[in-house]
């Protein structure tokens, strides 16, 4: 029924939510194993850093960097909404003002995270 | 106007699963409402469809059904804005007893868990019990439900746990919790205050934009919510 139902702006952002909480969730079980690895294996450590920082890296980092920021504002909204309950007239507006804020604050950072890219100073 | 329309059908004497049926049928886009086409299916294409309705205007709330993916009252809603491909479903979420009705008592059940009646014991005064217009405005907007259950079953939340009241009963409840002569809000955001009352909402606005009548649904959520935190404090 989930994907069947066409809801609108509510319904999306709601599943965009529990998305990108999961990719969240999934970066934080990532980042429990590296630092692990710090004290019980410096050279695999190394290995993944590596990783992170070569283009693939990069782009996983910047896609974290979004759900981060999508989980972040929308979050927000939601709580604004919590505390003053007749905003919800204006949850689809709401909704909109956190892609703009997504869009004027994601760019830049993808900007700087991409850029070693096409610079060619990745490792 | 050519309409091809889709009907998910079901007859529990002759099917294990419900199937589409494809139906064409004339309409006149500019006055003709889905219950119009389900009434020319059933009077002249195919007698054995199951739907209900009763008044046909909008208000005893029989025929919500899942229209084009939304659940909307088949009685209000315009072919001029549906296309000419409509798939019609029964309301989702509650189990079908045949083609397009669906079994609504555990819905009714719900609705009345919340003790959506007058409560106040004081002794009856010697004509009406008195109420300023600022306090009847107050809880205006959640008077206008006519449990049609489009909201409660377009709810994730619902879906998923067929157990929570649901978006109906929250507004129903809303209506008499601000109340200003009613003293039942204590035992009803009791109620409310269980593991399937509110805190099953995800804010996910899909039962606001079904309301047939408007109803700023979430936003009564809410604030039965807030009731229930400022209770607590």
């Amino acid at each position: 029924m989930l994907l069947r139902y066409r809801g609108s702006e509510g319904m999306l952002a709601w599943a965009f939510h529990r998305i990108s909480g999961v990719a969240i969730w999934a970066f934080v079980v990532l980042h429990v194993i590296d630092i692990y690895l710090v004290g019980g294996n410096p050279g695999a450590y190394n290995e993944l850093l590596k990783i992170y920082a070569s283009p693939i890296g990069r782009v996983l980092e910047a896609t974290l960097g979004a759900a981060l920021l999508y989980h972040a504002l929308n979050g927000l909204r939601i709580i604004v909404m919590d505390f003053w309950p007749p905003l919800t007239r204006w949850h689809k507006q709401l909704w909109y003002l956190c892609w703009a804020v997504f869009i004027a604050v994601g760019l830049p950072v993808a900007y700087i995270i991409l850029k070693p890219i096409w610079e060619g100073t990745h490792p | 106007m050519q309409i091809e329309l889709r009907i998910l059908r079901f007859d529990p004497e002759r099917d294990t699963a419900p199937h589409w049926q494809t139906y064409n049928v004339e309409a006149d886009p500019k006055f003709d409402r889905v219950l119009d086409l389900l009434h020319r299916v059933k009077y002249e294409l195919d007698g054995s469809l199951t739907f209900r309705r009763s008044c046909g205007h909008g208000i005893c709330g029989s025929d919500a059904l899942l229209v084009n993916g939304r659940n909307r009252l088949a009685c209000k809603e315009r072919i001029e804005k549906l296309g000419r491909r409509i798939s019609i479903a029964p309301l989702p979420g509650l189990p079908v007893v045949k083609d397009l009705v669906v079994d609504m008592d555990g819905f009714f059940e719900s609705y009345r868990s919340v003790m959506p009646f007058l409560v106040n014991d004081d002794p009856l005064p010697a004509r009406e019990r008195r109420q300023s217009p600022e306090d009847r405005a107050r809880y205006d907007d959640t008077t206008k439900c006519i449990l049609c259950a489009a909201c409660t079953t377009s709810c994730p939340s619902f879906w998923s746990k067929e157990a929570y009241v649901g978006p109906a009963a929250i507004v129903n409840a809303h209506r008499f919790i601000f109340d200003s002569r009613d003293e039942g809000a204590e035992e009803r955001l009791q109620i409310l205050a269980g593991d399937d009352g509110v805190w099953r909402c995800r804010t996910i606005f899909n039962c606001t934009d079904a309301c047939p009548r408007g109803i700023h649904i979430t936003q009564a959520i809410l604030e039965v919510s807030s009731a229930i935190v400022e209770r607590r404090t």
